[in-house]
């Protein structure tokens, strides 16, 4: 790369947190540069230091913060400069894109107004000409009505259109460089797609270098040219994106690597589950959010079968508002079933005859087999118990054990998802979000259920810790045996777990059926597409994927 | 070494895993909020030495009544002496002019000779009373209701907010001086009367901690695993909403002080010949310059008071709160353990980020 097109030169950049009267490094002698039309990703986990890397560009760090070094923009000092001077920067020179439209767009004004804003910020321009530039700006991120985008709110639009709008107000004022910090972590997937399409076309068509601030490999083997792997604050890696793909040197990035799932390494099912008595049975399954003053009824689940066998795991995927954790919800008792049969083992729990109703009894039954794993492993554990509380509360709720029961037994599951027995007396802001949800799963397997259901139990994990805790999954499920609906929006993981696959839309199954037939010979369109999006960690393979998807759209 | 339920030795490593109660944690947490101890005994002190030293006085109706054998004033009811050689409305020769302290007078005596440590402990009994009714009454009231519209929202909701409303768009000045008149009684029954109109802030609170917990996931897994309404509320949800309560409670009690300082003033409220704290102050109110004792002991007690309280708040919302820090006895010793350790705000999912350094450096 020739010297003239590079625009951003970082030299031996370190950045120090004040906390506590304590010096925190947080990120130790980055050195990176960036050239026009390059897309430059840095990866990492959460709290490698990527993110305020990229921040500290256009110093958008905490006042405790301190940065030392070199940051070059088209040679001019960034580091050090004025407040005045960083405002010509910021926006102008250097854009962001966050990783959540929502917060970061102002929600009591219209998109329009707030580009509009940007662009008189920067530019002395009419209000009248600002905003031919914003209808402009909104037609290019293919916003389908730029018109009415201009003058809607952000609530207004869907997930992946606030992105655009925000993209939108990002490239108003022709930056050279743009970072996007996990621009598309808040997306599904086919939504992931659009928009990494979208910021590839806009890179070629504004001649800018983009930085890429993202945990998922996927997406870097989509975008990225370089890429930089960081750790603990250090890069530890760094080279082309093939380069590390295919040659990782540095043992973390081997590991890194290694523990992304990658969609299509899942072993083939086992033949158990097709013959093997059934747990949990549903039919005709219809569960509605009831009608709320002017609000009418919400239909969130419409009209679904599924049957959960014996030792069998149930993959149930789908994209944010498809109703895979409302049917979650309703399986475990949570939300009321407005028609359908739900069955566990021989006995019927709700059904027509009975109004669709459990009642109070049977659901004291129907639970006491059930065990549910959350999402959010720092909302589903009470932050003023013990953790040991909180494993010990399903058993002392059944009454079915006796203190020194319980007291062994939580010994028992501690160490059965792998954490010392020492920390059932810590809380749970003293742990991490992996050693959380460790405890989510003892709690949920208290009582040795038939039948977990797991609500995403690792999207909101780093992908070392979400390994290791699928890693554990498998194995309590090989050891205990127990059925599992396994909800998740991440096709890769559940082909590392599932032996059967169910594919919902809109509050509807539109595909069921073994794991190698969903994954590898998809029938509907829908689930064609939904595999088509993910992307795999590995450049090569994914441009042919893309290419493919492309096709598929047509 | 010690002994466990089944009477097994154990070692360290096991009683590091023996699980320790709430109440237990708390204590201990409790404990290193020495600021909160001290107030604890400071506070007892005060009780103690404002219901011993001029005696008290059970029932009748705060007026002065002339006693049949002895041919004194004394209070109406049911009056038991204390070990105090004065007492709080004998009127006495002044044994300075301008009343200042003396040996025998340590507080000073007021223009007809009555005593003003006899005359402050006696009104401390009553803002005390009238203190801790209005703060047990209206946080009874406030969490209970709370609770309620906060868990079972739809209609029980409706309704408890509803009258809530209500209360709060009456003046409390207003309605416990109405009703504290027309009832009469003295002090108690103004306890009770500002107690049952202070709670409806409260519930508004515990209302909204309920409505934001009750959505968090570990009520959910509760639920699943088939807790009732009433663990929910009592186990999960209210530990979580302690802050809240403490800090609401503790303003309340130090609020109540100040409404019965008000009405007391207005005339309402505990009028002479009883005494209370803010009534001595009014009373004395025009003697600030001259005679600064009559106006600063009721002061200084009232402070008092209010600070203990507050304190003891303090350490009690600490105290429940696990993400409290626990050991920061490191460094800079004394101050940092009066105030319990430096707190560390930090998001129930967050990680703990420290406390940020104001001076850009």
């Amino acid at each position: 790369m020739s010297d003239s097109k590079k625009i951003l030169e970082v030299k031996n950049l370190s950045i120090d947190f004040a906390i506590d009267g304590n010096i925190a490094r947080a990120v130790d002698g980055m050195s990176f540069e960036v050239s026009r039309g390059e897309v430059l990703a840095i990866v990492g986990e959460s709290g490698s230091g990527k993110s305020t890397t990229a921040m500290s560009l256009v110093s958008l760090l905490p006042r405790n913060s301190r940065t030392t070094g070199s940051a070059t923009l088209h040679g001019q000092q960034l580091v050090g400069m004025s407040i005045k001077e960083l405002r010509k920067v910021r926006g102008k020179q250097v854009a962001f894109i966050f990783q959540e439209p929502m917060t970061a767009l102002n929600p009591v004004f219209t998109i329009g107004f707030q580009i509009v804003e940007a662009l008189r910020e920067h530019f002395n321009t009419t209000r009248a000409a600002a905003k031919e530039r914003a209808l402009e700006l909104l037609a290019m991120v293919e916003l389908p009505d730029p018109e009415k985008a201009f003058d809607s709110y952000p609530h207004q639009l869907s997930g992946g259109q606030r992105q655009r709008a925000m993209i939108a107000q990002s490239i108003s004022c022709d930056p050279d460089i743009l970072i996007a910090d996990e621009p598309t972590t808040a997306l599904d997937v086919t939504v992931q797609a659009e928009i990494l399409d979208l910021m590839r076309s806009l890179k070629d068509r504004l001649d800018s270098a983009i930085i890429l601030i993202t945990h998922d490999m996927g997406v870097v083997a989509d975008m990225a040219d370089r890429m930089i792997v960081m750790k603990d604050g250090i890069a530890v890696e760094s080279g082309t994106a093939d380069q590390i793909f295919n040659a990782p040197r540095h043992p973390y990035t081997q590991r890194l690597l290694a523990s992304v799932p990658h969609l299509g390494t899942g072993k083939p099912a086992e033949t158990i589950g097709k013959q093997a008595k059934s747990v949990l049975s549903a039919k005709n399954l219809v569960i509605e959010y009831p009608k709320r003053g002017r609000v009418p009824a919400f239909r969130a689940v419409d009209d679904i079968s599924i049957e959960i066998g014996e030792g069998e795991v149930l993959g149930l995927v789908g994209e944010s508002g498809s109703g895979k954790t409302t049917v979650g919800r309703a399986l475990v008792g949570l939300l009321p079933v407005h028609s359908g049969t739900v069955t566990m083992g021989d006995k019927v729990f709700a059904s027509e005859e009975r109004g669709f109703k459990i009642n109070k009894d049977d659901l004291r039954e129907f639970r006491r087999n059930l065990g549910i794993v959350f999402q959010d492993p720092g909302s589903s554990l009470n932050p003023r118990w013990p953790v040991g509380q909180s494993i010990a509360e399903p058993m002392e709720l059944s009454k079915e054990f006796t203190a020194a029961q319980i007291e062994a037994r939580v010994i028992e599951l501690l160490d059965q998802v792998q954490l010392p027995t020492s920390y059932r007396n810590r809380y749970p802001h003293e742990l991490s979000g992996g050693q959380r949800q460790r405890v989510g799963i003892a709690r949920a397997l208290a009582l040795r259920p038939k039948l977990l259901i797991a609500d995403e139990p690792t999207s909101a994990l780093d992908v070392s810790v979400q390994a290791s805790v699928l890693e554990l999954f498998q194995d309590l499920q090989k050891d205990l045996g127990f059925a599992c609906l396994f909800i998740s929006h991440d096709l890769a993981v559940v082909d590392l777990l599932s032996d059967r696959i169910a594919v919902m839309q809109h509050g509807r199954i539109v595909e069921q059926g073994p794991k190698e037939q969903i994954l590898r010979n998809p029938q509907e369109e829908y689930t064609k597409r939904l595999l088509a999006a993910v992307p795999v960690p590995n450049p090569e393979e994914q441009k042919l994927r893309r290419l493919k998807r492309l096709e598929l759209q047509g | 070494m010690s002994l466990d339920a089944q009477g097994r030795e154990t070692t360290i490593e096991q009683e590091a895993t023996i699980g320790l109660s709430q109440g237990q944690v708390i204590w201990k947490r409790f404990k290193k909020h020495k600021l909160a101890v001290i107030s604890i005994f400071v506070l007892a002190t005060t009780i103690i030495l404002a219901f011993t030293s001029v005696g008290i006085v059970i029932g009748g109706n705060g007026q002065l009544v002339v006693d049949k054998e002895t041919l004194l004033l004394r209070p109406d009811g049911w009056y038991i002496k204390g070990w105090w050689q004065w007492d709080w409305f004998t009127v006495g020769a002044k044994d300075l002019v301008n009343g200042a302290p003396t040996w025998n007078h340590p507080f000073g005596q007021d223009d007809i000779g009555r005593d003003i440590f006899a005359r402050v402990m006696r009104g401390m009994q009553q803002s005390l009373l009238v203190t801790f009714i209005v703060g047990f009454l209206s946080t009874a009231i406030g969490v209970v209701l709370g609770s309620l519209a906060g868990y079972y929202r739809k209609w029980t909701d409706s309704v408890i907010m509803r009258v809530a409303d209500i209360i709060l768009i009456v003046p409390v000045l207003v309605l416990g001086a109405v009703l504290g008149r027309s009832v009469g009684g003295g002090a108690l029954f103004l306890a009770i009367m500002l107690g049952l109109v202070a709670w409806p802030g409260l519930a508004r609170l515990v209302r909204g901690e309920f409505l934001s917990l009750r959505e968090r996931e570990f009520v959910d897994a509760a639920v699943v695993s088939g807790a009732s309404a009433r663990h929910i509320i009592f186990k999960h949800i209210l530990p979580n909403s302690i802050g809240v309560i403490v800090v609401n409670t503790t303003l309340l009690m130090s609020a109540a002080i100040l409404i019965e300082t008000s009405l007391s003033f207005l005339g309402f409220g505990i009028t002479p010949p009883d005494v209370s704290l803010g009534q001595i102050i009014n009373e004395y109110q025009t003697a600030f310059q001259t005679r600064p004792w009559l106006f600063w002991y009721p002061g200084l007690f009232i402070i008092l008071i209010a600070l203990c309280i507050n304190f003891i708040g303090d350490g009690l919302r600490d105290a429940f709160d696990p993400r409290q820090r626990r050991d920061d006895f490191t460094k800079e010793g004394f101050f940092k353990s009066l105030f319990g350790g430096k707190k560390i705000e930090a998001d129930h999912d967050e990680v703990i980020v420290g406390t940020t350094q104001r001076e850009n450096i």
